[in-house]
């Protein structure tokens, strides 16, 4: 079960995901990639990451395609004008580059792992069932990666400070 | 568990995004493009966590945040130069040119 | 090497400093005061007389004390490079004393006649200033104790020629003339130069002292090397002492004021190259290859310039080919080993050389003056405009008889023995190798023409009616005592100068032999001597007298000055006469072979082609346009399209990842 499940979703992300790249409608493009964001959502939660979908699906998908969404309606681009498709010689290069990339990276796909590093097998489970599923996350974030998560913080307010800033009429 | 396709689903999915950023003009569109890059390598990081530990998952934690945050300053962006240019179109934006 | 004996030692640099002082001296009037005749007169004169003076003390002392060795004075250590070590140091030697006698002697003479023949000159602090400089210069040349020293002097002698030559600067021919001689010289200087860095590559030493003991220790006779040290050497020679083919400047120093021509290019700086085959003689004893060479370059010399002598009318450019001839005879002599033969018709040529020339420039100067009255443009070098000057100017008639008897070598005159010396040690080496029986021929008809040319000279001037103008006839005066003086002193060592090297048999005959024995007796020694039976050798001088009695003879029936014409209306020249009078076109042939195509390389090759094509187009203006280019393709770089930064983003990383797949 699970494998179809993961299988029929990584494939729908895939197909999302050409779709997106080759819609002549900004809309669509977006609408296209909230399906990516779904599908990948699914995946995580085959994966035991059960927080990361769920902030996924409220973060990206929500928050953020929204904010794309919104903007491209108050530019007024998302009828369909003249296609922002390149011509010939860039969809030429763009293929040659994607599948360069994707050659590239399934190379590298087969490195092994460091065995110092890998940890016995359910440990994550384990974590999962004793601290719950957003425990598992946030105690490493408020321990070890408080810092960054500070940091964090004052990067989003800055942020947001500079959305405003730019996007105003007049200062 | 699915180490192996988790990493070739990113890979393909990680191309795409180069794909369309090199065949789009549009300047939203080229930034769906960077999240869709950017989702890839979450898909990497949590397919990773399994066997290497939850820091990974707090890493797509703050890779989340900062595409949260890069994407809102970056639309600010496209949309002041819209009220410069009347146009998104990355093809007539070359004002920086040497 | 004796101690400093005081006298003799100390007085060496004195004998350079002297004149050097009265340069200096002058050189400052010349800049300060150049209106103050008295006081160049008194240094210019004055220095050279002292220094003359010097000399003979040291020479007395020489002679008293039989000091055999010779002695060197070091002054300081002037080069220490790497093994090189020479020290400006000063050689007295029995042949630099004879040199140095020489040289200031014939110098006090001829400084004396300058003060009335530039008398009148502005330039005349100028003139004495450069004259003592040139005599400076001569002395450090006969006195260096190693080639490099002497190659100071041999350079500053150089240096000289050329301020003098063109010391009417104004005048471009003059100034031109004077450049000549500069570059001419250059040409055998090199070949000097590479001679010295042969001779200190394989002996170690440039000290002449050092060398005299090396070189015949180190050197089998005939060895390639030494032929060819002795070879570079004599083209040293052939340039300073205009041979063929490089006498080519000497002709035109005649630009120069008479006294110059006198001094420099009759006396000494020419006879410098004679002077370094002598002093050098070690080499060239030791290559019968180079002697045989330097002898057949003289005798070649002495006959091609005789003929032309035969036909120029300028009557400086006479006795310019003269000299030219009689310094061929000068190397014949040193050619066949005969070294103190050569230093003798050195010396003999020096006194009827200087007296022609002072002779010539007293009659110039009396033609000037007379042309000054009557504001004519007419050439006072020409005999043509000359003629019937006995009557005129007794005294130069008189002393320059003598001296054309002495050049024809008419006994008992000094030029006479000295030739006859030269061209009997020729014919002796024929014995065995008859290539020296041609090198006698070829200074036997130079002998003929020498007599005839110099009768010629003396009918066109002296005999004969007068062509010089009825108005300015009644101008013409002899000289004044200040210059005839002179010309009596050098008469006087013309007759007596056979006394210096008489004949085996008289009473005190070769002096001058034995004197230089000690220095060129190795060299001698070293080529071989050959001896001539009594009577082939009194055949010889009969034949000698013969020829030059025949020659005089010739010249005074066949030539009729009576039928000659003024200058400007004078026939042109034709046939082989013109080629004569046209100095066989060497200069042209020299211009179209050698300077026009080197200036062409020069101009096309060097200055378009390689200074302003490669270096100025190709390097400076091209690494400029490569710079600029270059910059020009960076801003491709830079269109401001975000889809060609993605798109060299995308590269960098597929570099990346290749990197890292590996």
């Amino acid at each position: 079960m699970q494998t179809f499940l993961f299988y029929f979703a990584s494939l729908m992300a895939v197909l999302s995901g050409i779709l997106c790249i080759t819609r002549r409608s900004p809309v669509a493009s977006a609408l296209w990639l909230v399906s990516v964001l779904f599908h990948l959502s699914v995946v995580y939660v085959l994966l035991d990451a059960h927080f990361i979908a769920a902030v996924q699906v409220l973060v990206y998908a929500g928050a953020i395609m929204v904010l794309f969404l919104f903007v491209i309606m108050l530019l007024n681009i998302g009828r369909l004008g003249p296609s922002d498709i390149r011509g010939a010689g860039g969809k030429v290069i763009a293929t040659a580059g994607g599948l360069l990339v994707v050659a590239e990276l399934l190379v590298l796909r087969h490195v092994a792992l460091p065995s110092a590093m890998v940890l016995p097998a359910g440990t994550v489970e384990h974590i999962v069932a004793q601290q719950g599923v957003v425990g598992a996350v946030a105690r490493p974030l408020f321990q070890q990666y408080l810092i960054p998560f500070e940091i964090t913080s004052v990067m989003l307010l800055a942020a947001v400070i500079g959305a405003v800033v730019l996007a105003k009429r007049k200062l | 568990m699915f180490l192996g396709p988790s990493l070739a689903v990113s890979a393909i999915l990680f191309s795409l995004g180069v794909t369309g950023m090199l065949l789009r003009r549009n300047a939203i569109v080229l930034f769906m493009c960077v999240e869709l890059m950017l989702n890839a390598v979450n898909l990497t990081f949590v397919a990773l966590s399994q066997q290497l530990g939850l820091d990974g998952q707090v890493f797509v934690f703050f890779v989340m945040t900062v595409a949260a945050a890069e994407a809102a300053v970056g639309l600010a962006i496209i949309i002041a130069l819209f009220r410069h240019k009347d146009t998104v179109d990355l093809a007539n934006i070359n004002l920086l040119r040497g | 090497m004796a101690p400093a004996a005081s006298p003799v030692a100390n007085g060496a640099g004195l004998l350079v400093l002297l004149p050097f002082a009265g340069f200096l001296a002058n050189g400052a009037l010349a800049f300060l005061r150049p209106r103050s005749k008295r006081a160049v007169t008194v240094i210019g004169v004055g220095s050279i007389a002292a220094a003359f003076a010097v000399g003979l003390v040291i020479f007395a002392a020489m002679l008293r004390s039989h000091v055999e060795v010779p002695i060197v004075r070091t002054y300081w250590s002037w080069l220490r490079v790497g093994t090189l070590s020479v020290d400006a140091a000063l050689l007295i030697d029995h042949l630099s004393i004879v040199m140095v006698l020489l040289v200031t002697g014939v110098s006090t003479l001829i400084h004396v006649f300058s003060v009335g023949y530039m008398g009148e000159d502005p330039g005349y602090a100028r003139y004495f200033a450069f004259l003592n400089l040139f005599v400076a210069c001569m002395l450090v040349l006969v006195l260096g104790a190693s080639f490099p020293v002497l190659f100071v002097g041999w350079e500053g002698v150089g240096l000289c020629s050329y301020l003098l030559i063109g010391f009417w600067f104004e005048d471009e021919q003059k100034a031109a003339a004077g450049l000549k001689a500069f570059l001419v010289n250059r040409i055998g200087d090199a070949g000097f130069l590479v001679a010295m860095f042969l001779i200190f590559r394989t002996l170690g030493t440039l000290d002449f002292v050092q060398l005299a003991a090396l070189a015949p220790q180190h050197f089998t006779p005939g060895e390639p090397l030494v032929t060819a040290i002795a070879l570079l050497l004599f083209l040293g020679c052939i340039g300073k002492s205009a041979q063929i083919p490089l006498y080519v400047w000497l002709p035109d120093a005649m630009a120069g004021p008479t006294p110059v021509s006198a001094l420099i290019h009759a006396a000494t700086m020419v006879t410098a190259g004679v002077f370094l085959v002598a002093r050098a003689g070690v080499f060239f004893g030791l290559s019968p290859v180079a002697s045989a060479v330097v002898a057949g370059i003289g005798a070649l010399t002495a006959l091609f310039a005789a003929t032309i002598g035969l036909k120029q009318w300028d009557i400086k450019k006479v006795l310019a080919y003269s000299t030219v001839s009689q310094l061929g005879y000068m190397f014949v002599g040193v050619g066949s080993a005969a070294y103190a033969a050569g230093i003798f018709h050195l010396a003999t040529h020096a006194f009827f050389k200087a007296l022609l020339f002072l002779g010539s420039g007293s009659v110039i100067h009396a033609m000037h003056r007379a042309y000054h009255h009557t504001h004519s443009h007419a050439d006072a070098q020409d005999m043509r405009n000359m003629g019937g000057l006995r009557d005129y100017l007794p005294t130069t008639f008189r002393t320059m008889w003598i001296a054309t008897l002495a050049i024809a070598g008419i006994p008992p005159l000094a030029g006479f023995f000295s030739k006859d010396e030269i061209l009997a040690s020729a014919f002796a080496r024929g014995h065995g190798a008859p290539y020296w029986y041609l090198i006698w021929v070829l200074g036997a008809a130079g002998a003929l023409l020498s007599a005839f040319y110099m009768t010629r000279l003396m009918l066109y001037t002296f005999h004969g009616p007068n062509r010089t103008g009825d108005a300015e006839r009644a101008h013409l005066a002899e000289s004044p005592a200040v210059m005839t003086v002179p010309l009596v002193a050098l008469a006087a060592l013309t007759v007596a100068g056979g006394l210096l090297n008489l004949p085996e048999g008289l009473p005190g005959a070769q002096w001058l032999h034995r004197w230089l024995e000690p220095v060129v007796g190795v060299p001698a020694a070293l080529a071989g001597s050959a001896a001539l039976g009594r009577g082939t050798e009194i055949t010889l001088v009969v034949v000698a007298v013969a020829l030059a009695v025949t020659g005089m003879w010739l010249a005074w029936t066949r030539l009729h000055p009576e039928q000659l014409v003024p200058a400007d209306r004078a026939p042109a020249e034709r046939g082989f006469a013109k080629l004569l009078a046209e100095k066989y076109h060497v200069d042209e042939i020299y211009d179209a072979v050698l300077v026009r195509p080197l200036l062409w390389v020069s101009r096309t090759v060097f200055w378009k082609g390689l200074d302003a094509g490669a270096i100025d187009g190709a390097g400076v203006n091209g690494s400029a346009t490569l710079a600029r280019t270059l910059g020009w393709l960076g801003t491709r770089l830079q269109t401001g399209q975000v889809g060609m930064y993605v798109a060299f983003f995308v590269l960098g990383v597929l570099a990346l990842l290749g990197a890292l797949s590996r």
